[in-house]
């Protein structure tokens, strides 16, 4: 109880003490620990977006906030694929391939991801062509050193819920073939082709939903023109550069955890997926990646947290997320402790949500099995 | 576990082309890997121009230490191969010692084999040394070089000659030895001066050293049944693991000056580091607890049974172990630690990553886009570094867990 007590008032003794000298600095420097920076203007642009300089300090904080969701949604679907690919290429019984797989992870994983950030945006992005001679494959991609451009769909003005409609009554009624098809299969033994007729409800309805509605979703394709690039899904080299490496890098930390997870089913449930015939593939797909995924998802989460947390590697290319605008507005007269603050409460916040919607699907998961 | 030897043939079959489609993926993965293979060696021997980074070898190594000082970085890398040769001296003779105890003695392998050995383990830093020799352009390196390995090799001999009695005044060598390299090569230049390699060394071994008590208390403490202290050591804890390291730098950088004395303010090098200490504390923390929780509960209750009191029980035999168990997972977070200096390029530190980036702007170089190779050789420094490190943690871990329990 007095240890408790002593270690306590250090502590608090402590934290008095940066108290006063923060407040001491602050008066001597006369920048102010208040928060009322937030509503002034920003003064300074945001390069790829539509950001005014007279807009205020919290709307670039939240333009940032957008920016560094962009590329952490993207980049941890991509990295998940890429990485679960990976992971299952490195037990290949492929000799060249598992070889492959590993020399990569092995290469990734020990160079520091700032290295990388560097190298994809100074050496890869900047070395693209200029606008004007930019490299191209008509329709389908751009690539120059301002602008990367892929095809993209628009969805026509107004009719969002009704795509969206269609949409949800097509996966329904797949849902329901699937179903149907695989009661069958369970009464019959007869191979029931459960994917093939779902797939095929799904692609009819929606089809069927689109005619009725007129085509109410189009895509569009990068149209290239003396250098000027419309239509399509347009990226800057920044970005581009950002979330090539954060993929590049997390996907051979996800290759390791998803190898590991694999290697923990026992082999007794391959050997009986084998036992009953089913081909490689369903083996891994139906039997061996549902049972690996779910030790694997701790480890992911905490693998999409660091995706998460250092797309703020950003500052060093100029890519506007959280992190670099906070450091833009603070070279702007905003205050730099309050700013700071702010910056570590918000990435805070983002870790937490992202742990807690993997919390979730862990417990989803976790259900059934025990 | 050994089978017989196949022939190239059977080999092939057997790893290559299996089934048809094993053999479409081998076609497929030959002419994907082929090429990279073929871009990487073309590059590597024949487009790239490293004038650059030959021009520049020592800047990317040392930064810029002062010339006529720089027999102290001689110095003290003798000093740490002869430390490092007599460990491994000692070492492997306790372990001879031990085996012939358990009527399994090691026999002594031939000269050819054991050169071997280590070759197969070290590589990558071998390879490494002797692109650099080649790279230099005075031959003073290569004395150096040599140095080193003799220092290496003599400090093994001797280590090999002691009696194995000496222990204790051994293990102390090696942590005692940056205490005194750190303020030797500090001398001539003060903190805030270092640069190149030397100060990605410095600022992952200082902060790890300091990080470690810092972690020890937080994780003693979120085990404690102190509610307050659980709580706030639970706060921090997970407070330095939410948030990003570049958050932290640049605070370091500008915010953390607020928090001081303004006649009391620490240079950058230290504020830096003070970043990296606290943010590696929190999962060096988490990686104790670990720890702690491994150990059975028996060891407690038995050392209670002896009536040891709580503070010499952690000490005596609960955090023994617990550390023990954990050295692969701290040399783990060591290695992230190395790899996160480069994040001082952000502040603009003269470390190997900014080194690579700014020699591009040389006189003789700018404008010939040649980011690729001063940026691959910086890279290639950190992936020694990174990879030797992480095969070591694999091998001390197969062997804890050889005979652990």
């Amino acid at each position: 109880m007095f240890f408790q007590a002593a270690v306590l008032a250090a502590v608090a003794a402590f934290g008095l003490w940066l108290a006063g000298n923060l407040r001491a600095n602050s008066e001597a420097t006369n920048i102010p620990l208040s928060y009322d920076y937030l509503g002034q203007p920003a003064r300074f642009p945001i390069a790829g977006s539509s950001f005014r300089i007279e807009q205020n300090v919290r709307s670039a904080i939240i333009v940032g906030v957008g920016n560094t969701a962009r590329v952490a949604v993207v980049g941890i679907v991509a990295a998940t694929l890429i990485g679960t690919l990976i992971g299952i290429a490195r037990l290949s019984t492929n000799w060249l391939v598992s070889k492959a797989a590993k020399t990569y992870v092995e290469l990734v994983r020990n160079v520091p991801l700032l290295v990388i950030i560097i190298f994809s945006y100074k050496a890869l992005f900047l070395q693209l062509p200029r606008p004007q001679e930019a490299t191209r494959i008509e329709g389908l991609l751009v690539l120059s050193v301002r602008d990367i451009a892929v095809p993209w769909s628009r969805v026509a003005e107004g009719k969002a819920p009704a795509v969206l409609g269609v949409l949800v009554v097509a996966g329904l009624a797949a849902w329901l073939v699937a179903r149907w098809r695989r009661s069958v299969f369970d009464r019959t033994g007869q191979p029931a082709r459960a994917g093939v007729a779902s797939t095929a409800a799904f692609v009819v309805i929606t089809a069927a939903g689109f005619v009725a509605l007129g085509g109410p979703v189009d895509v569009t394709s990068p149209q290239f023109d003396e250098g000027v690039v419309s239509g399509g899904i347009r990226m800057s080299p920044e970005y581009a550069a950002l979330l090539f490496a954060l993929v590049l890098y997390t996907s051979s930390h996800i290759a390791e955890i998803v190898r590991g997870s694999i290697q923990a089913i026992p082999k007794g449930q391959t050997e009986a997926a084998t036992a009953l015939a089913l081909a490689p593939g369903q083996r891994m797909r139906l039997v061996v990646l549902p049972q690996a995924m779910r030790i694997a998802l701790p480890a992911l989460t905490n693998q999409y947290l660091n995706l998460t947390k250092n797309s703020s590697l950003a500052v060093a290319i100029s890519y506007f997320e959280l992190t670099n605008i906070t450091k833009l507005s603070i070279a702007n007269r905003s205050p730099a402790v309050p700013s700071y603050g702010l910056l570590l409460v918000l990435y805070l916040a983002l870790s937490l949500t992202i742990a807690g919607i993997t919390n979730l699907v862990n417990r989803r998961l976790a259900v059934g099995d025990r | 576990m050994s089978t017989a030897p196949m022939s190239p043939a059977t080999w092939v079959r057997h790893n290559l082309f299996r089934n048809r489609r094993d053999a479409i993926t081998t076609v497929i993965a030959a002419v994907v890997v082929g090429w990279v293979v073929f871009q990487t060696l073309r590059f590597v021997f024949g487009t790239a121009r490293w004038e650059v980074v030959r021009a520049n070898l020592t800047l990317f190594l040392v930064g810029r230490y002062p010339a006529d000082e720089q027999w102290r970085i001689v110095a003290v890398l003798i000093a740490a191969a002869a430390v490092a040769g007599l460990v491994t001296g000692v070492l492997t003779k306790r372990r001879r010692r031990a085996a012939i105890a358990d009527d399994a003695p090691l026999p002594p392998l031939p000269f050819a084999r054991r050169l071997g050995l280590i070759g197969a383990r070290y590589w990558p830093a071998l390879v490494l040394l002797l692109v650099l020799l080649l790279l230099a352009r005075t031959s003073t390196p290569w004395v150096v070089a040599g140095a080193v390995i003799v220092a290496a090799v003599v400090g093994r001999l001797v280590g090999g000659a002691l009696p194995p009695k000496v222990g204790i005044v051994l293990y102390a060598l090696p942590v005692v030895l940056p205490f005194v390299a750190l303020p030797f090569l500090t001398g001539p230049l003060g903190w805030d001066d270092w640069g190149g390699m030397m100060l990605t060394i410095l600022l992952a071994t200082v902060s790890m050293i300091a990080c470690f008590p810092l972690g020890l208390l937080l994780a003693l403490g979120r085990r404690s049944t102190l509610p307050a202290l659980r709580g706030l050591s639970i706060g921090v804890i997970e407070f330095f693991r939410g948030v990003p390291l570049v958050a932290l730098v640049l605070m370091s950088d500008v915010g953390l000056g607020f928090f001081f004395p303004r006649d009391a303010l620490p240079g950058r090098v230290v504020r830096v580091t003070i970043a990296f200490t606290i943010f590696t504390a929190a999962y060096v923390a988490e990686i104790v607890r670990g720890g702690l929780q491994s150990v059975p509960r028996g060891q407690t209750e038995a050392a209670q049974a002896l009536g040891l009191p709580p503070v010499r029980m952690m000490a005596l035999v609960v955090l023994p172990q617990a550390l023990r168990n954990v050295i692969p997972a701290l040399v783990g977070q060591f290695i992230s630690l190395f790899k996160d200096t480069t994040l001082v390029f952000i502040i603009g530190f003269l470390d190997v990553l900014s080194v690579a980036d700014n020699v591009i702007q040389q006189p003789d170089f700018r404008g010939q886009g040649l980011f690729a190779e001063s940026l691959v050789f910086a890279a290639a420094l950190f992936w020694v570094g990174a990879y030797t490190l992480s095969r070591e943690s694999q091998r001390i871990e197969r062997r804890l867990g050889v005979g652990s329990r």
